[in-house]
């Protein structure tokens, strides 16, 4: 089949890549011009980060559907948890095709509509798919201008677009519409050339800023998330639980359950569930059985968990090495030995996992709040032995996700249920089966050996990173001897651990930024003059200065006694700069933030608003795990099993929050997580500068801080 | 025979038979298909099904049907009158005092339920009577300011 030509009322019949993915919504759809494109080039940035995952498609990344009515479908594998590109990719499709923003509808990650994308994580959305996004708007463009020009009976370089229709440049009034133009038509248009949209700044609404298209829907209670659907006959699953990771179930007696009235047993293999119309009466009879379960659990809890991975045997990878790291050791005038800890941390949306699963005939369908409904559908096939034709995932508003949704096992669960019963099955984890289940972001050490030598700067950097991951474990500033190591080793932990927003750069940003800090205060130098000092990075200095001066910064040696701490960093293609004051109660090792200010650079900006109350988000969320976030166990017992163990931030918190964002004419990069990455560090740096004692250990909850502040 | 409880939803008589030990957020769920209202937590502690019970806010997770006998209940779908936006509503929709949007109906008839008692509340006030009501996008900031964006105006 030849691409990169249209067929008009003609679909294609031999090519196997288009079989797989020409579906029955071209039916659905009717007619209208569909515009099929895939990300091409994108793609060889994302397989290092895609790793577990399936190999690179080779199907169609997105459609864009125009139709009869005018209106614009754009489907794309992504899912909208909050985020906010529900919003933004309108704003961007709107401004390439010169149409109104209200005639665009989003149809987001169902794998029947919505061609294979691996998953909503690693702030891909707008840095990685918009560009392609763009591009099929930009050959849309193309497409309908040629229609039109066709219908005008001009030549194409005598029309151009406006407000959704295409008109005669010299006369105006002599017009026809996107909706009039693919009347009674079904265009199909496959794009892999290079695409060419706009230059940046002939966009109209890129950088204005747009409110949640989701909103009205969200504070009417009307938006649907997977424990919101139906099903006639469906039946609530709850799932016989281990009391721990390592426990298997030896035998279960579920007698005096199936004693309650409307009780349906559900066993597949290991799996015991107890389903019922009623979830209460299902939790009930769940109370009633007898389980047996043999132990082998990891002998490890969450106070020796750091002397654990450092003992642990784990594999080095030298992610970076310039010059001669062991010689500059030698000749620094200061050295600093480090060493950084970071404890488990739950993802804890406030949307526990859930999934509805039910049959059609030989197919399973699933509503399921994941991150990856392709790899949803790749995991329900497996487990259930179907094709992937046979599995549909739709994801529906998702009650956030933070990374944690990336896993499914809910789906899994939920399917394995329908399947064994033959009933719709609707499986809500509670609160402590998703802490129980969750993937955690993983307890972790950093060990950094520095110097810095007469002139004050940064000599020599011997960075390690024992189990964070990688991400933000760039040296960032201008060293000459600098040398990065990532250790890592399976079965490390005792349970499941996972992407957490900006995986690994919390934790390294975290240890580098403290670091540094104390690496100023021992020169005398201010926090800031030191890190400008030491940075050749233009875009990383911008952002510095940029934030010293919306917090309107003063310089000072730390300890200064006002509580000021600052850290910067690099994440997903964006960099950000942040200033936190802090109030210590010294008697009682409270910390108390007052104002956090934070500066991104983030290429061109789509949706200031959207990306403002990004990196709002990020500083709440951030204080969680910098100040009170910590899972706590013993062995495979997780022991945090809601929120009255474990402590996310509160109204009380809320410091008075600063932001700029920095407009470049640049690719837009991430929104979504890079602000979260320097909340652990600017607050270890604050409580510094306010007190003289600085935590090596996140999170920084009282007993640390007073535990520091002895020290001092 | 099973006993009927009888109640007001959202201003309409309703009855449903007794069950015992069903909790209020189950029964709007399952009963009435009223899904707005959101199980976050089981225990109390977030507040994602928070209703309104005789004009106090409540933990719907925590209240029996029981307990409910004869009283008056409103939930998220009931707060918009004629497809019009209550006033907290749209300043959470203004304000765009939301991110993913789950906790967003039990933020708003906490709020409701303040306002209720003290249309005058202060910045404090707000951040007191909403501290326990769990958000974890972090749109805390937004829904402060939404809130006082109508407390002290005509608007409740």
């Amino acid at each position: 089949m030849e691409r990169n030509k249209y067929y008009r009322d003609e679909l294609p019949e031999n090519n196997p890549s288009f079989e797989f993915n020409r579906r029955d919504f071209v039916k659905l759809l009717g007619g209208g011009l569909f515009i099929y494109f895939q990300l091409g080039d994108f793609l060889t940035g994302i397989a290092a980060e895609a790793e577990q995952r399936r190999s690179l498609p080779t199907d169609y990344n997105s459609f864009l559907h125009i139709g009869e009515d005018g209106n614009i479908t754009c489907m794309v594998g992504k899912i909208e948890m909050g985020q906010g590109i529900i919003t933004s990719f309108p704003q961007m499709i709107a401004d390439e095709l010169d149409t109104p923003i209200e005639s665009i509808k989003m149809v987001m990650g169902d794998t029947e509509l919505c061609p294979y994308d691996m998953g909503t994580w690693g702030s891909m959305s707008t840095r990685i798919l918009g560009p392609s996004l763009l591009g099929a708007v930009a050959e849309a463009r193309v497409v309908l201008l040629s229609l039109g020009a066709e219908y005008l009976k001009v030549k194409p370089e005598e029309v151009s677009v406006e407000n959704g229709t295409v008109f005669i440049k010299a006369n105006k009034e002599k017009k026809v519409s996107f909706g009039q133009l693919t009347k009674g038509k079904r265009i199909e248009k496959f794009m892999d050339v290079k695409p060419k949209p706009k230059d940046f700044s002939e966009y109209k609404l890129r950088g204005k800023s747009f409110k949640h298209a989701d909103g009205v829907a969200k504070v009417k209670g009307e938006a649907m998330y997977s424990g919101d659907f139906r099903m006639p006959g469906m039946l609530y699953a709850k799932i016989l639980r281990p009391p721990s990771h390592g426990a298997t179930l030896v035998s279960a007696d579920t007698s005096e359950a199936e004693k309650m009235d409307g009780i349906v047993i559900a066993r597949d293999k290991d799996l015991v569930a107890i389903l019922h119309k009623d979830p209460e009466k299902a939790e009930a009879a769940l109370k009633k059985v007898k389980a047996e379960y043999k132990f082998d659990e990891m002998k490890v809890d969450d106070k020796t968990i750091f002397k654990h991975l450092l003992e642990f045997p784990s594999e080095a990878r030298i992610v970076k090495n310039t010059g001669d790291v062991e010689s500059a050791k030698k000749n620094a005038e200061l050295s600093f030995e480090g060493e950084y800890y970071n404890s488990y941390v739950a993802h804890s949306p406030m949307e526990p996992h859930t999934a509805l699963a039910y049959f059609e005939g030989d197919k399973i369908i699933l509503r399921a709040s994941t991150q990856t409904p392709f790899g949803t559908q790749d995991g329900v096939a497996r487990e259930l032995g179907m094709s992937l034709d046979k599995v549909r995932v739709i994801p529906p508003f998702l009650g956030g996700g933070f990374g944690g949704k990336g896993a499914f096992l809910q789906a899994i669960e939920a399917a394995r249920l329908a399947k064994a019963s033959g009933k719709p099955v609707m499986l809500q984890y509670t609160r402590k089966e998703e802490f129980f289940n969750d993937t955690f972001r993983p307890a972790a050490v950093i060990k950094i050996t520095s110097g810095v030598s007469k002139a004050g700067k940064i000599s020599v950097w011997d960075y390690h990173e024992y189990f964070a991951g990688a991400r933000g474990s760039d040296t960032v500033y201008d060293v000459p001897d600098a040398k990065t190591t990532s250790h890592s080793a399976k079965d490390v932990h005792p349970f499941g651990t996972g992407a957490w927003r900006a995986p690994g750069n919390n934790t390294n940003t975290f240890a580098r930024e403290s670091q540094i800090d104390r690496m100023a205060a021992k020169t005398g130098t201010d926090p800031l003059e030191f890190r400008l000092k030491n940075l050749k990075d233009e875009r990383m200095i911008g952002v510095l200065k940029a934030v010293a001066d919306l917090f309107g910064w003063k310089p000072a040696k730390s300890p200064s006694g006002r509580g000021y701490g600052i850290a910067c960093g690099f994440d997903a293609g964006s960099y950000v700069a942040h200033i936190a004051e802090v109030k210590v109660d010294k008697t009682t090792g409270k910390v108390k933030v007052v104002r956090v200010a934070c500066a991104q650079e983030m290429g061109y900006c789509i949706n200031p608003e959207g990306a403002t109350i990004q990196m709002e988000g990020c500083i709440t969320m951030g204080m969680g795990y910098a100040l009170s976030e910590e899972v706590l166990f013993t062995g495979g017992d997780i022991h945090t099993g809601n929120y009255d163990t474990y402590q996310i931030p509160q109204f009380s918190w809320i410091p008075e929050i600063q932001t700029r964002i920095l407009d470049k004419n640049e690719a837009p990069q991430a929104g979504g997580e890079p602000g979260i990455i320097c909340m652990g560090a600017v607050i270890a740096n604050a409580i510094f500068d306010a007190t003289g004692a600085r935590l090596y250990q996140l999170p920084m909850t009282p007993a640390r801080v007073l535990e520091a502040i002895g020290k001092v | 025979m099973a006993e009927n409880i009888q109640f007001e939803l959202n201003g309409k008589k309703v009855e449903l038979p007794l069950e015992k030990g069903q909790t209020l957020l189950w029964a709007l769920r399952t009963n009435f298909n009223l899904t707005g209202t959101k199980y976050g937590c089981g225990e109390g502690y977030c507040g994602a099904c928070t209703v309104i019970l005789d004009g106090e806010a409540v933990r719907s997770c925590g209240i029996t049907m029981e307990d409910v006998k004869g009283k008056k209940v409103m939930t998220i779908e009931g707060l918009s009158a004629n497809g019009k936006l209550h006033p907290v509503q749209q300043a959470f929709v203004d304000h765009d005092a939301l991110q993913c949007g789950f906790c967003t109906p039990g933020m708003i008839m906490n709020a409701y339920a303040l306002l209720l008692k003290n249309p005058h509340l202060s910045r404090a006030q707000i951040i007191e009577g909403m501290e326990d009501n769990y958000c974890r996008c972090g749109a805390h900031k937004r829904i402060i300011e939404a809130i006082e964006s109508v407390a002290g105006t005509s608007k409740v």
